[in-house]
């Protein structure tokens, strides 16, 4: 930008009272360096017509934290130029006149200790509502380990989820059971117990199915644990369904966790529209009850996916992996649902590494490290089937549920059949990549091969053979491969 | 019935040929190989019998197809199975592990039902080859 150096006004005149630029009241600091213990955000800023980016800038800063629209004399009862949000970076978004990203440290000492409550509250409160911008989108941030230590993390992890299951060394299978709605207790647990029998580890139930006329959470469950030890004893395999307890109130999914607890189950779910504060509530009381978590991400798109305004994904992943939950939705790249591969691969990383390195291609602008944090298992769901394996263990790895909802009970010949050749695709892609061949070009002769001797594959694969979902991602990473990008 | 679990319950049998590509693959990874047995497949026993220590040290597929062999002549009747074991940090676990011996027949499960109040059921998953005692198990296969 043009202005390098700090304008801020110092001493009294600071405090005389009227409104002052944002930018001369402290919260553009070009020369600020961060320190370890800052949280640091990154923000898509497109400011309005004729406002000044870095005036623009400054003003996130200013109202993400201390800041009102004019000078108040109390601020100096406070130790304020520490608690002020600093701007201390501005650059233009590549291939997109008019947008800047911000980069803005924060005190560690403006957040509570283990709240994504309070964390949300200053980082996308008021701010974004702000007039002065045209639109606002919360890239990135980077969570110092000071402040990664003061939450639970994910209240299962990967590494004990599998010991739990003891499944090793291939992706996790599940499907959600379909039609999401209007089957009844009785019928829906049919085809949990097919799934579950032909050779899926996990069903699940979808995000809106919660207590409704047709089927009341009781019924649901007490069918479900019949279908899910039916199939342990068929298979001699640990199975589980997601049930998700996602309830009006607090009391209610405490009420059916503590049932789907009583009744064995291994696993349950909430959707993200219960928010912050009830989803640490429940990663709390999955560690308590040695339950799995899972999430489904219902209600994100509404403000993950636009370039220009809301908050990235890759934020909402680090938030959750805070929170608790051991199973988030991630996206599958190639399946019905919005996911640009790199974006995709970022959100992947953030999920499952102890430390994420700045890669701006994946769309990750910080070092982040977790700092021991439980790995969060991903999940890849919707419109995906047998005949994407190869890409799928390609494209996402072996730490990720698979989920084929569609896929599994759309076979021709029934559930148990999609089940099984979803499971003997994926055996056979696991098999010829730790043999050393090239599974992603052999991809589909192996699984030509593997259908010789299984015909609920064959059949898959027949059905299935053209379906793609190629539309462009509405959401890619703003990059240009320039060193002077690569700070 | 077919016991399915491991990573690859779902495919014909592994020739010795496929066993010993999945553990050169372990070796590859820097994973510790490690055989073991059982005459019990519940899915909730953790711990089959180890067949000898695990292999750190070892770093030749053909070793530990020895040791399977060896394994199998004294336990053929049983279910062997082998797993790769990561000890770095943030795993210090099992990364696969796959069935590579099953009994000629397997009986598979009995599952038992209690009626509780409410319509709780609760569930007890019995195998028929327990019912003998350890090491009988599979006798006249």
């Amino acid at each position: 930008m043009n202005v390098q150096q700090s304008i801020t006004v110092r001493g009294k005149d600071r405090y005389k009272s009227g409104v002052m630029e944002y930018k001369r009241m402290g919260y553009w600091e070009p020369d600020y360096e961060p320190k370890d213990t800052d949280v640091i955000a990154l923000f898509r800023v497109t400011p309005q017509d004729g406002v000044d980016p870095t005036e623009a800038c400054a003003a996130v800063a200013g109202e993400s934290s201390t800041a009102t629209w004019t000078v108040v004399w109390t601020d100096r009862l406070t130790a304020a130029e520490k608690y002020r949000a600093k701007c201390y970076r501005v650059d233009p978004v590549p291939n997109s006149p008019g947008s800047y990203f911000a980069y803005i440290a924060y005190d560690l000492d403006l957040f509570e200790a283990g709240s994504i409550s309070n964390l949300t509250a200053s980082i996308i409160g008021n701010v974004f509502g702000f007039k002065p911008l045209k639109a606002l989108r919360l890239e990135d941030m980077r969570l110092p380990t000071a402040y990664v230590k003061t939450f639970q993390g994910p209240a299962t992890g990967i590494v004990v989820e599998r010991e739990r299951l003891d499944k090793f060394g291939r992706p996790l299978l599940g499907a959600t059971v379909k039609p999401k709605l209007g089957l009844s207790g009785r019928n829906y647990g049919r085809v949990v117990y097919e799934a579950l029998k032909g050779g899926l580890d996990f069903t699940k139930d979808d995000e809106n199915i919660n207590s409704q006329p047709f089927m009341h959470w009781r019924e649901r469950f007490l069918y479900c644990m019949e279908a899910v030890n039916r199939a342990q004893a068929a298979t001699g395999e640990i199975k589980g369904t997601y049930l998700n307890v996602t309830a009006a109130t607090m009391e209610d999914m405490y009420e059916r966790a503590e049932f789907a607890h009583e009744l064995g189950s291994n696993i349950v779910m909430i959707d993200l529209v219960i928010g912050y504060t009830a989803i640490q509530s429940m990663a709390k009381w999955a560690r308590r009850n040695n339950m799995i978590l899972h999430l489904h991400r219902a209600g994100h798109s509404t403000y993950t996916r636009q370039r220009n305004h809301g908050v990235s994904f890759r934020v909402i992943a680090k938030w959750m992996r805070l929170a608790g939950v051991d199973h988030i939705h991630a996206g599958t790249v190639v399946g019905k649902l919005e996911g640009d591969p790199n974006t995709t691969r970022g959100y992947y990383d953030i999920c499952r590494e102890d430390f994420n390195p700045m890669q701006l291609e994946h769309g990750v602008f910080f070092n982040q490290n977790w700092a021991s944090l439980n790995k969060l298992m991903p999940v890849a769901s919707g419109g995906i089937h047998a005949g994407q394996m190869h890409q799928l263990l390609d494209l996402l790895g072996e730490d990720v549920v698979l989920q084929f909802g569609g896929g599994t009970i759309g076979h021709p010949r029934g559930i148990q059949a999609g089940a099984t050749a979803n499971r003997v695709a994926l055996e056979a892609m696991i098999l010829a990549r730790n043999e050393g061949r090239d599974y992603v070009h052999e991809g589909p002769e192996i699984l030509a091969k593997a259908a010789q001797t299984c015909t609920p594959l064959r059949e898959a694969l027949d059905v299935w053979k053209d379906v793609t979902f190629n539309y462009e991602s509405t959401d890619a990473p703003d990059f240009v491969p320039t060193p002077s990008m690569a700070v | 019935m077919r016991v399915t679990q491991g990573c690859f319950s779902f495919l014909p049998d592994l020739t010795d040929e496929q066993i010993a590509a999945q553990v050169q693959y372990c070796l590859d990874k820097g994973w510790a190989v490690n055989i073991e047995f059982t005459d019990d497949p519940h899915p909730r026993n953790t711990y089959w019998d180890m067949w000898g220590l695990p292999m750190f040290d070892l770093r030749d597929a053909a070793g530990i197809m020895k040791e399977l062999a060896d394994c199998r002549r004294v336990y053929g009747d049983r279910y062997i199975r082998i797993s790769g074991f990561d000890s770095s940090h943030g795993w210090e676990s099992v990364r696969i592990s796959f069935i590579v011996n099953r009994p000629r027949e397997e009986p598979g499960f009995r599952l038992d039902r209690q009626e509780a109040a409410g319509r709780n059921v609760r569930y007890a998953t019995y195998s028929y080859a327990a019912v003998r005692p350890e090491g009988e198990r599979y006798a006249d296969q």
